[in-house]
């Protein structure tokens, strides 16, 4: 299987970028920096100043720019890719944390933790749609395939809300271990998985019934228990193998996508956070706050090649095409 | 776990659907005392609704979830003068509320727990830090969310180890209160490692805390009070009175660093704790109370929290089922410490980090790297369970 995962990695990889290159944005929450690496070489080729605790960050669908959420600034700063600078601003609400798109790159949801708000964004238009009451300190945000249900997690509520992303109204709660930091759909809509950070679980809902069907928890020889905090998850677009990183354990769980079995433990840096992969799936970039800096994981061997030193704090991630 | 599971799928069903039916409402009482201790630093001087502010707080945390499930949260205060019977408006209380937060002394707190014994109610400590309660003087119907001096000087005693500073010089205030305090300190320097090279007593000899010309006066009597003391690295003031141990800090005779009571305090909660998303709750709070969080508004945020968080686990507006899970394993809170927090199964304390604050920064976080439990680590704090007085009745 691993073959034919690397083979059709290479076949995408040699058809799209004859350059190989990739490019990683990491925020470092603590520096107020964005740190750009290279994938080819695993090295940084620059770090831009932004605003004031800069943490969710993702690529604009058409690749063109990077968004960061800089909470402190209470606002959404907008990078170019091809100058690497500053170009704009999103008018999101106060303490932006984290964020999502739809496919079509045209609308943005953002979680706002100080007011209890999920803020609507019109991207093309840069404007603010509406907002939408949660639960308190909202925080994890996805959306599911057919676009339809957009998830948001509320850290001392503990719930995963369901809203409807046509009327933006809440159709379901569901209930999750304690504080629930991250949400992310199966590529084929058959399974919505939440982090519990304090809680120390991933749990597995069904998102036709709306409810937990199953939750994955984490034994690590030797390590206490309430250190287990599992904060980002990844999963390889087949489904078939999840990455889930423990925080303060310094380590990423790599989870069998089918059984929800654990199959192993890498060891990554100190209070690892996100992750993204890098589009061929070769390769799978964690942050390690503590430690102030970038593991990458090669997926095939399932172990830890390289680290990279970023900024200070550095918290979310984003891969894509330069 | 599979019942946990049928649990959810009930509560989800229930979440999508109830809206129309009327709210499930839980009421929560809140008795605290009248009468404003006096302390040394005006700063440090408690606003008149310290603790309650933190439980309204939680109130509000907690409808914002109970909107969802159909659950609504009502509090309900009371403050006590020393002449009052507080057995009985606690009873009276208890008539109306199901859950009592309190903020009572020991004694205060005894007598209630005794009176409602039979009454099903279950009272939450967030204001006496007397391990007495929870040892020997132990009660099945006081859950206790407020640290103990024992945890408090296990949190302090495990850093100052750390940072080898294992010489103390112990000063210790002449009330009762101090002398508890100092002997948790004493036992933690048994129990880490560190040395009291000396103890001194400050005798609170009466005198007004506010004079316009105090510090000329403090400037004298404190350089010349810890002279002579043989070679130390920290002084531990033990001084819940507020007394003196506020004036140590640049004024002692030999230049070294002030902890225990002034200088490096542990506490459960400081204004400057913003780590593992504190920032978010310093920020609700000071919206809704125009000023900054306090540990006991902290301890009433958790207590009242602890309910809201068993009532939407439990999904019932049924006191005795939310307390079972309260007492059950499957319970545990988030109170930004960065982990979760349990109840000690054998006497109810509630298990938690402790800061460790000077007053403008949280100097450190205990536990403490390397003291290591085989249960919690948590449980490197204060008296754990093969050391217990308490049998739970």
């Amino acid at each position: 299987m691993w073959r034919r995962c690397l083979l059709t990695g290479m076949l995408v990889w040699l058809a799209a970028t004859p350059a190989s290159a990739f490019v990683a944005y990491v925020s470092n929450e603590k520096g107020n920096t964005v740190t750009v690496i290279d994938t080819t070489s695993w090295t940084v080729t620059k770090t831009i100043k932004v605003g004031q605790r800069p943490r969710g960050i993702e690529f604009s669908r058409d690749g063109k720019f990077v968004m960061v959420a800089v909470g402190d600034d209470d606002t959404i700063q907008v990078i170019d890719t091809k100058t690497q600078e500053i170009v704009d601003t999103l008018p999101s609400g106060p303490d932006p944390e984290f964020f999502t798109q739809d496919a079509a790159g045209k609308t943005m949801y953002v979680a706002n933790e100080n007011d209890n708000t999920v803020t609507v964004i019109d991207l093309e238009k840069r404007a603010r749609l509406g907002d939408i009451q949660v639960g308190v300190e909202p925080e994890g945000m996805t959306i599911s395939p057919d676009g339809k249900i957009l998830i948001n997690t509320s850290e001392t509520t503990n719930m995963a809300h369901f809203i409807d992303t046509t009327t933006r109204q809440i159709v379901a709660n569901v209930l999750v271990d304690s504080r629930p930091r991250f949400a992310q759909f199966k590529r084929d809509g058959s399974e919505l998985w939440v982090s519990s950070e304090i809680g120390g679980t991933v749990s597995i809902i069904d998102p036709v019934k709306r409810e937990v069907t199953g939750k994955i928890t984490f034994e690590i020889p030797g390590l206490r228990n309430e250190a287990i905090q599992p904060v980002g998850i990844g999963m390889t677009k087949d489904g078939k193998t999840a990455f889930v990183a423990l925080g303060p354990a310094n380590r990423v769980a790599v989870v069998d996508g089918a059984t929800h079995k654990v199959l192993k433990y890498l060891l990554v840096g100190q209070r690892v956070w996100h992750m993204d992969f890098t589009p061929d799936e070769k390769y799978l970039m964690v942050t390690n706050g503590v430690s102030n800096d970038v593991s990458v994981i090669d997926i095939a061997a399932q172990k830890v090649i390289k680290t990279i030193q970023v900024g200070e704090l550095p918290w979310g991630i984003t891969i894509a095409q330069p | 776990m599979f019942r946990w599971l049928i649990g959810t799928f009930a509560l989800s069903m229930v979440v999508t659907g109830a809206l129309a039916a009327d709210p499930v409402e839980v009421h929560i009482g809140y008795l605290g005392h009248a009468g404003i201790k006096s302390t040394l630093s005006l700063v440090e001087q408690p606003a008149d609704n310290d603790g309650i502010a933190g439980a309204r707080l939680a109130i509000e945390d907690n409808n914002t979830t109970g909107k969802f499930l159909n659950q609504r949260f009502v509090l309900d205060e009371i403050k006590v003068k020393d002449s009052d019977d507080v057995a009985k408006v606690a009873t009276d209380l208890a008539g109306r509320n199901d859950y009592i937060i309190t903020d009572l002394p020991a004694d205060a707190l005894l007598k209630v727990a005794d009176a409602l014994r039979d009454h099903g109610t279950v009272l939450l400590n967030v204001g006496a830090i007397d391990d007495r309660l929870r040892e020997q003087d132990c009660r099945a119907n006081v859950i206790h969310v407020a640290p103990t001096r024992s945890m408090l000087a296990d949190a302090l005693g495990q850093y100052l180890v750390w940072k080898q500073w294992k010489r103390w010089l112990l000063v210790t205030g002449s009330h009762d209160q101090d002398k508890l305090y100092a002997d948790a300190l004493r036992r933690a320097a048994t129990r880490f490692g560190a040395k009291i090279v000396q103890e001194r007593t400050f005798e609170d000899t009466g005198g007004a805390r506010r004079t316009d010309s105090g510090v000329t006066l403090i400037q004298r009597q404190m350089p010349v009070f810890t002279q002579q003391a043989p070679a130390y690295d920290v002084l531990v003031a033990a001084d819940e009175s507020e007394v003196f141990a506020n004036y140590l800090p640049y004024r002692t005779w030999d230049p070294r660093p002030v902890a225990g009571s002034a200088g490096l305090v542990p506490t459960s909660w400081d204004a400057t704790h913003d780590q593992w998303g504190a920032v978010q709750i310093q920020n609700r709070f000071v919206k809704l109370n125009m000023r900054r969080m306090t540990a006991l508004d902290m301890q009433a945020w958790t207590a009242a929290r602890m309910i809201g968080e068993a009532t939407s686990r439990t999904n019932s507006g049924d006191p005795r089922k939310v307390i079972a899970f309260l007492k059950s394993k499957d319970f545990s809170i988030a109170a930004f410490k960065g982990t979760r927090l349990t109840l000690r199964d054998w006497n109810l304390q509630l298990r938690q980090p402790i800061l460790l604050a000077d007053g403008r920064m949280v100097v450190s976080v205990s536990p403490q790297e390397g003291f290591l439990h085989q249960v919690s680590e948590l449980d490197t704090l204060g008296v754990d369970r093969p050391e217990t007085k308490c049998k739970l009745q």
